[in-house]
């Protein structure tokens, strides 16, 4: 095994010396890129801005959500609203950001020159536009967007305007896109880590990315499954979903979320990654159990494939199943729970300091295990009958998927941003996002779980008079989450244009391979030269 | 646990995460609870909660303590300790243990929700796009049918009668046609669709069941105390989703066997005489009312429809064209859009419909359709 990782690590390097002596420039440097760090960067600018579009959205559904009654905006656009904002926070925003990161991080914490496969990966980046072009085309459609909802059950998915079949064929290419970064990851990370870096030893972003590249193989072709079952229910003549043909709706929704349990996975796992990075390195103290970490990922993502029809317990179903399934889903607290403990005993008597990334990992820390929380009731099945299709549900995965999975991704940003551009972001403007985020987050989101308990549907675009005093609140916390974002946008361009030079390893504690063995700013190949571990 | 401490730690714990006392308990809160059931299910998310919280306290006393102990601003040094098999086992262990003491009366009420044998009465409740039908199937009312929509004015929902709204405790949470029941009895839902899925949703009294098109799922619940309980569809079922509800008005026994004799009085007077005469006008009549109930939300009262959602009535090529296609239509639906088959609605209101579209608005054929061609076109 030594000499084979010595010979990948070589053979890649001189490759690259040979065929890529020589950026191109300009425009076409970013189309033809196959460089992991120029395709990361276009992976995160993306995000970015698939973040502001879905923030939008958000906006304009809190904004008519301000006050009871119909002002801004009819029915039908609400409901595409609250659809195309899910589906692109999902599969534009947050996903990308984190394939941003895997392919940024995972070839320099490795010891590796670049990914395995750089034209896939070139490919898998490219993909994404169009899709995201699809998803935005769909509002100008006859009829407008798919007011389906982001789970676009059927018969209502059957029943929608052309602006459907624009959504499923924006799925079915972010689905290849997935599944073409995942192949690149998986090979990535078992063939070109450097000798001596047993996968025990690889630092716990690799591990989760690894775990999450398997999950989302495993169900991206499943989602793709779905929605192309719902296309041909369309247009031809199949009736897997229309029981007047012998097909079953509720088909549709088990299939859906044998895709939708992993993902809410494929989405958290890598955020605990990141976190795992940041923690230890402001604490200047290692992980308190690695091994540990590794198993109770593991247990959450093979867990994950067991649990779907939670979502689905009133859609009718035997009590036996909604037994199994209740236990089932309780046990994934289990796992999770060793993951919340293993980061606090890490901080246990650390030497700790509150720079930006620290403060959104401690921001992700609280508020992911609050939405664990609210997990945790949900997962009772005559609590969750009460509370499904609810904001309380709503609620707890703002919860879990903004101050989880967001909070990680600028933790990860702050962290790895000298890195990047080899300089510093201010420091008092990036704990100022911090603290806004964190305000007009809980402002938003935590008044949510009132309304959900007080009986509140979701996705509707009027309510009656009881719930107003909460809804105005959310949506002014909305605004306040939306606009803090810019700020965001400002610290990371000022960081670029016109940052401090940054150190090579600016965090004390920082101790995996891109900190200890690379200068900043990270080399364009990262490591030529494998480096050898101990 | 006696239910006055449960309500009671319910609020102290809201009121700790929330120190504003003006809102009123039900707002922080599940709604209270009529039902046995809803009671236990209210109970079991208290006690949840509650241990929920206890170890959130826990776990992030630890971490606070961290942050302002152990930091390195107070010359705090790291400890490089890691890994620790009894402590790794513990935090495994107990959580599970907390589980599987919340599990087991979870099992228990759950078993219960799901026991919906030998009910005292039975109701069909159908889910249309957007409104409810609802059929007494067994027990005292047998027979009954009708459908229920939203009876808030539309003027209040589009902002022409902002003050009419703030005045309406009820807005967007009342229907023309209650659901009644008798107090004290076990009633069965019977929960089904005509087009996409719906659900029946009543938070007091516990009870939410998806209603799945082309399949019968089912639901019950008792109440223990005569009321007016309100809800609302709680599955995405398109553009009126929001528009609804659901009103389940409990009577007393007596009351309740008045309202029975009264709804079969309506029903015999309603009926229609099979050998009436139908003049142009009692149809264009009847239709208006038909139509009020069952094409408005799409069509528009103006005819006009939504442009590039739903298609115009006035004006319309089927509506001025031969009848027996829009009476096809109307029988059949037109599948892969909105318009559902609408045969469930009698020859005399299909009649009424027909007649009244191809002569209100600008739409002048003059033409009656008389029962009799549905009746022949069903066949």
């Amino acid at each position: 095994m030594e000499a084979a990782h010595t010979h990948h690590g070589d053979t890649h390097g001189h490759a690259h010396d040979d065929h890529h002596g020589h950026k191109p420039s300009g425009l076409m440097r970013w189309v033809k890129s196959t460089n992991h760090k120029d395709i990361g960067t276009m992976y995160l600018w993306f995000s970015f801005t698939m973040f502001l579009v879905g923030g939008v959205m958000a906006l304009i559904i809190r904004s008519e959500l301000f006050q009871p009654g119909l002002q801004i905006v009819q029915p039908d656009f609400f409901n595409s609203m609250t659809t195309y904002h899910g589906l692109i926070m999902v599969f534009g925003a947050i996903m990308p950001a984190f394939v941003g990161f895997a392919n940024w991080l995972i070839p320099m914490q490795i010891g590796a020159p670049d990914m395995a496969f750089p034209r896939m990966n070139n490919l898998s980046f490219w993909l994404l536009p169009p899709a995201a072009l699809l998803l935005i085309t769909a509002q100008f459609m006859p009829g407008g967007g798919a007011g389906v909802g982001w789970t676009m059950y059927a018969p209502l998915s059957t029943q929608a305007g052309p602006a459907m079949d624009l959504t499923i064929f924006a799925v079915h290419i972010l689905g290849i896109s997935s599944i073409m970064g995942s192949i690149n990851i998986i090979t990535t990370i078992l063939n070109m880590r450097a000798p001596g870096l047993t996968l025990m030893k690889m630092p716990l972003f690799c591990w989760t990315w690894l775990i999450t590249a398997y999950l989302l193989v495993a169900v991206m072709p499943v989602l793709a499954g779905a929605v192309t079952m719902t296309l041909t229910d369309r247009h031809f003549g199949t009736h897997f979903f229309n029981a007047a043909g012998g097909g079953d709706p509720v088909l549709y929704q088990h299939i859906f979320w044998f895709f939708g349990h992993p993902e809410v996975y494929i989405i958290a796992i890598p955020a605990f990654g990141v976190v795992s990075q940041v923690i230890p390195a402001f604490s200047r103290k290692p992980l308190f159990g690695y091994a540990s970490m590794v198993y109770a990922t593991a247990s959450i993502a093979i867990l994950s494939f067991m649990v779907w029809a939670h979502h689905m317990y009133t859609a009718g179903m035997p009590v036996e199943a909604q037994l199994y399934f209740m236990y089932a889903t309780t046990l994934i607290a289990v796992p999770t729970g060793v993951k919340v403990f293993n980061w606090v005993a890490t901080m246990w008597k650390g030497s700790l300091t509150f720079e930006t990334p620290m403060l959104f990992a401690l921001g992700f820390l609280f508020l992911f295990t609050l939405g664990g929380f609210t997990g945790l009731v949900l997962s009772i099945t005559p609590v969750d009958v009460q509370l499904h299709d609810t904001y309380y549900v709503v609620a707890h995965f703002h919860y879990v998927m903004v101050a989880g999975a967001l909070f990680s991704a600028f933790a990860g940003i702050y962290f790895w941003l000298p890195k990047w551009t080899g300089k510093m972001y201010n420091e008092s403007l990036g704990k100022l996002h911090f603290w806004l985020s964190l305000i007009f987050f809980n402002v938003t989101f935590f008044v949510q779980h009132f309304l959900g308990l007080a009986g509140m549907p979701r996705r509707i675009p009027d309510y009656s008079l009881q719930f107003t005093e909460f809804n105005m609140i959310s949506s002014i916390g909305a605004w306040g989450f939306g606009l803090s974002q810019l700020l965001f946008l400002y610290v990371v361009i000022k960081c670029i244009r016109s940052g401090e030079k940054a150190p090579d390893k600016p965090w004390d504690g920082a101790d995996s391979l891109e900190w200890t063995h690379l200068p900043t700013p990270a080399p364009w190949h990262s490591f030529e030269t494998p480096p050898v571990i101990k | 646990m006696s239910k006055k401490w449960m309500h009671k730690s319910a609020a102290a714990f809201a009121l700790f995460l929330w120190s504003a006392a003006a809102w009123a308990e039900y707002k922080l809160n599940l709604q209270l609870p009529q039902t046995v059931l809803g009671e236990k299910i209210y109970d079991l998310h208290t006690i949840i909660t509650i241990v929920c919280f206890v170890i959130f306290i826990g776990v992030f006393g630890f971490m606070f303590y961290s942050v302002f102990k152990h930091r390195k601003s107070v010359g705090h040094k790291a400890a490089q300790f890691h890994e620790n098999t009894a402590v790794e086992v513990a935090w495994t262990l107990i959580p599970f243990l907390i589980l599987i003491a919340m599990a087991v009366p979870a099992t228990g009420t759950l078993i219960a929700m799901r026991d919906t044998s030998e009910p005292d009465m039975t109701i069909k409740a159908t889910g249309y796009q957007w409104k409810w039908g609802y059929d007494y199937l067994k027990g005292e009312g047998e027979g009954i049918s009708f459908y229920s929509n939203l009876s808030t004015p539309r003027a209040q929902i589009d902002g022409t009668d902002v003050a009419g709204r703030n005045a309406n405790p009820h807005y967007l949470l009342e229907t023309d046609n209650h659901v009644v029941v008798p107090v004290g009895k076990k009633v069965r839902v019977l929960v089904t669709a005509a087009d996409v899925i719906h659900a029946w949703y009543v938070p007091a009294l516990a009870v939410k069941q998806d209603a799945v098109p082309g399949f019968i799922r089912d639901t019950w619940f008792k109440a223990e105390k005569a009321g007016i309980y309100r809800g609302q569809c709680a599955e995405l079922c398109g553009r009126d989703h929001g528009f609804m509800p659901i009103v389940v008005e409990v009577m007393e026994p007596a009351q309740y066997t008045a309202w029975v004799a009264e709804q079969q009085k309506k029903m015999a007077a309603n009926k229609v005489d099979p050998n009436k005469t139908w003049t142009l006008e009692d149809l264009k009549a009847h239709g208006e009312k038909i139509y009020a109930q069952n094409c408005v939300a799409c069509h528009q009262a103006t005819g006009m429809g939504v442009p590039n959602a739903f298609p115009a009535l006035a004006g319309s090529k089927v509506v001025l064209g031969p009848k027996a296609d829009q009476i096809k239509l109307l029988l059949a639906g037109k599948p892969g859009t909105a318009m559902s088959s609408f045969k469930q609605l009698s020859d005399v209101d299909l009649a009424g419909v027909i007649t009244y579209t191809r002569n209100a608005w600008s739409n002048k054929t003059g033409e009656a359709i008389a029962p009799a061609e549905i009746k022949t076109a069903r066949n």
